[in-house]
């Protein structure tokens, strides 16, 4: 270090000098923070110069780590099939567990075409069962598919499927229900496969949805009737958002319900069958938003 | 015809059945072309394919339509509208000679803008399959491609954004508040540009209602738009809303765009009705389009072609409705198109370098999805080298996160980083607001105002339990 002082600046006690570095070298904050009642949006995060405080930018550094997580943690099919084996309302026959023409996460990512089908093995295990005949007809398969995120699967199928499982055993008009299967690997249109093999009217399909940054755990609904191999998306119904911070799970079994009954006095599901539980117009707290409202 | 390529590599030959198989083994690799099934099955045959590639004659893509004439009006649009005398001074050029000449010191900006219609987006994409990263960012920098509506994009030496305020549920001061957040972090000059939790028209029209008064308030010098289908913005128009610019996703393919719902005669209808408002005051582009590699193929109508040679198609539709913006929108499609950083980084190079060379107004929403390999190193990454190309403007979001979309993209807090590395400004007219408006302390540095603005704080004042 050198003894010479840079022209100009005037000799300061050191104390003086630190106090002005910490109060200038400060996070500015923003006051409008507090908008953050409005909305989920990273708003008022306050700046280092122009960049991210140290706080917010390992705090969504954490939230990207859980997202990449839930994408590639492998679901624990052991652990969902003892919490299913126990589950009030399901049929005694031990869950199916299936697999993808996706051997691993990488393909499964790069190659959706093979998530859509069954591997062979698969395929085989259905058959072999007793159940899956012309015969056995059943009214609804329910699948469980860890999509692009087994933390959601993890965490939510069993607990949404509970109150779903009651509400169903309480119709008047019974729901007999093939087994149920849990598929890795999956993407929705596994259900199809399965659907036409068990030999079942509907197919309900529980998939992890892709996770957002402040959603990792986000299961998604699909209701699709007369599944077969080759339908397109447009012949489905779909649930979103069911986790804890979202969607509720006796709510959303209770519009599951409501899609369930329609679609067997309808004989269809998909566009043509419309979800009337809720409205279609977005209504708010009226008219003006704040900047405007002076 | 279509004609064999054949290239005879030491004791091995290697044969293209057309030109586009030819494209499409050239291409760099990338996840949508292995899905589609046309990428180079080994690095020699991608190689081999990109010198192959090289030899062929710029005209050649005059007389061999990718995708037939009779069946795709985008093939007729591109056809039709060929400019043969822009095209004269490099008419003799093959396809590598075209990479030298863009690149020599006689290809200026007034050189470049002289040929642009004389280019197709063909010649584009197969030069861009034989330029390295540093090519393409070199030669998008020559292109100057300026549009304007109510402010001015794409000057050399600026970088506007759109501030993208999305809510789930479109509520209205979840939306306001977004938008101050990223006005207040001198964001919005090229666009406040809502994506519909709802799309339909009532609630399209609440949206154009809600920007327009803010805008008109603050006097601020940019543009509104509602990221919903043209259809339903020509509807918003009849029905009197405050419509600035007309959005629509595009493709490079006829079938893509109807898969979308609309073709070209629906764009020139929203794009007349836009016209009639006369609401711009320093420009009359209308239009915003969004694109995206993968479109096409995601859409089953890619005819065989690499996706990013049915991007390049996509901006002989936008540069035939004269858009303010153009947005690819490159990491947003998943990895199954785009596979991590490295591809999204390619990607958005070579979109931004088509383009520019075939005179759209390009910019990009640098972004990615949680399934994707990336993360934020790779959009930094990314957002500097277009901020070094000059690319015309980046997405501005809180903190990078859509929570109604779902995706990450640059945030308020990125953009100032790469105009103050880059010491690109935002959009003149927009810039003077900013000082105006004492957001910006200084302008010239880049340094934003440590206190809120007196107009935001009082309006936050008025709020229940408000205090400034």
């Amino acid at each position: 270090m050198s003894d010479r002082k840079p022209e100009g600046v005037s000799v300061q006690p050191a104390d003086s000098q630190a106090e002005q570095h910490l109060q200038n070298g400060k996070v500015v904050e923003n006051p409008w923070r507090r908008l953050r009642d409005f909305t989920d949006a990273r708003i008022g995060l306050g700046r280092a110069g122009i960049s991210l405080p140290t706080s917010e930018m390992l705090a969504f550094q954490l939230c990207h780590a859980q997202a990449r997580d839930a994408v590639h943690f492998p679901l624990d099919v052991q652990a969902l099939c003892d919490a299913l084996s126990v589950l009030p309302g399901l049929p005694q026959t031990p869950a199916l567990q299936l697999h993808s023409q996706a051997v691993d996460r990488v393909s499964y990512l790069q190659r959706p075409d093979l998530g859509r089908v069954l591997d062979d093995a698969s395929r085989e295990k259905i058959i072999a069962l007793p159940s899956a005949s012309a015969a056995a007809k059943s009214d609804l398969a329910i699948v469980i598919v860890d999509g692009l995120s087994s933390l959601a699967v993890q965490q939510n199928a069993v607990a949404f499927l509970s109150p779903l499982l009651a509400l169903l055993q309480a119709e008047k008009d019974p729901w007999s229900l093939a087994p149920i299967s849990v598929v890795e690997q999956g993407r929705v249109a596994v259900g199809d496969d399965i659907g036409e093999l068990l030999n079942a009217r509907a197919v309900l399909l529980l998939i992890g949805e892709r996770p957002g940054l402040s959603s990792p755990d986000s299961l998604g609904l699909y209701l699709t009737w007369d599944a077969k191999p080759g339908l397109n998306d447009s012949a489905r119904n779909c649930i979103s958002n069911v986790r804890p911070a979202g969607l509720s799970y006796a709510e959303a079994a209770r519009r599951v319900l409501y899609l369930l009954r329609e679609a067997r006095r309808l004989k269809l599901s998909g566009v043509k069958l419309k979800d009337r539980t809720q409205g279609d117009v977005i209504e708010h707290s009226g008219g003006k938003n704040f900047l405007v409202s002076e | 015809m279509s004609q064999t390529y054949r290239y005879i590599l030491g004791s091995k030959t290697y044969q293209f059945h057309n030109l586009a198989d030819l494209m499409a083994k050239a291409t760099p690799q990338r996840s949508g072309d292995r899905l589609a099934g046309v990428i180079a099955l080994s690095a020699e045959e991608r190689a081999v394919a990109q010198m192959t590639l090289a030899d062929v004659p710029l005209k050649t893509f005059l007389n061999e339509a990718l995708v037939p004439y009779e069946q795709d009006e985008i093939t007729r649009l591109i056809m039709d509208e060929h400019d043969a005398e822009a095209f004269a001074p490099i008419a003799h050029l093959t396809v590598g000679d075209f990479r030298n000449w863009l690149l020599s010191d006689h290809a200026t900006p007034e050189v470049l803008r002289a040929v642009r219609w004389g280019i197709t987006p063909e010649m584009a994409a197969a030069v861009s399959k034989i330029m390295r990263n540093q090519d393409l960012i070199l030669v998008a920098k020559k292109c100057h491609v300026t549009t304007a509506f109510r402010n001015t994009i794409g000057l050399p030496g600026h970088l506007s954004t759109r501030l993208q305020p999305n809510h789930p549920t479109d509520d209205v001061n979840g939306i306001a508040a977004s938008i101050l957040d990223g006005l207040l972090y001198g964001n919005g000059d090229a666009v406040i540009g809502i994506n519909p939790a709802t799309d339909n028209v009532s609630q399209a029209i609440k949206l154009m209602q809600l920007m327009g008064e803010v805008i008109e308030k603050y006097e601020i010098p940019t543009q509104s738009c509602v990221l919903t289908h043209v259809t339903n913005t020509i509807e918003c128009i009849e029905a009197g809303a405050p419509v600035d610019l007309v959005f629509q996703s595009i493709g490079g393919t006829e079938a893509t765009n109807s898969s979308f719902g609309f073709n070209l005669n629906t764009l020139a209808e929203a794009q007349e009705a836009a016209l009639s408002l006369k609401r711009g005051s320093v420009g009359d582009n209308v239009m915003y389009f969004e694109t995206g590699q993968g479109s096409s193929l995601s859409a089953n109508a890619h005819h065989g072609l690499d996706q990013q040679t049915c991007e390049a198609r996509a901006y002989a539709v936008a540069r035939k409705f004269k858009p303010l913006l153009v947005n690819t929108v490159v990491g947003f499609i998943g990895p199954e198109y785009l596979f991590d950083g490295k591809e999204i980084t390619r990607a958005g190079l070579e979109d931004h370098f088509c383009g520019k060379l075939l005179g759209v107004p390009m910019g990009c929403d640098v972004c990615y999805t949680n399934h994707a390999e990336a993360d934020q190193n790779d959009m930094d990454n990314l957002l500097t080298l277009l901020g070094v190309a000059g690319c015309s403007f980046v997405m501005g979001i809180p903190g990078s996160d859509d929570i109604m979309l779902n995706y990450q993209t640059t945030s308020f807090h990125d953009a100032l980083y790469v105009r103050r590395v880059l010491g690109s400004r935002p959009a003149p007219e927009f810039e003077q607001w900013l000082t105006r408006m004492q957001i910006m302390r200084d302008a010239d540095r880049h340094i934003l105002n440590d206190a809120l603005p007196e107009p935001f704080a009082r309006s936050l004042k008025a709020l229940p339990g408000g205090r400034a």
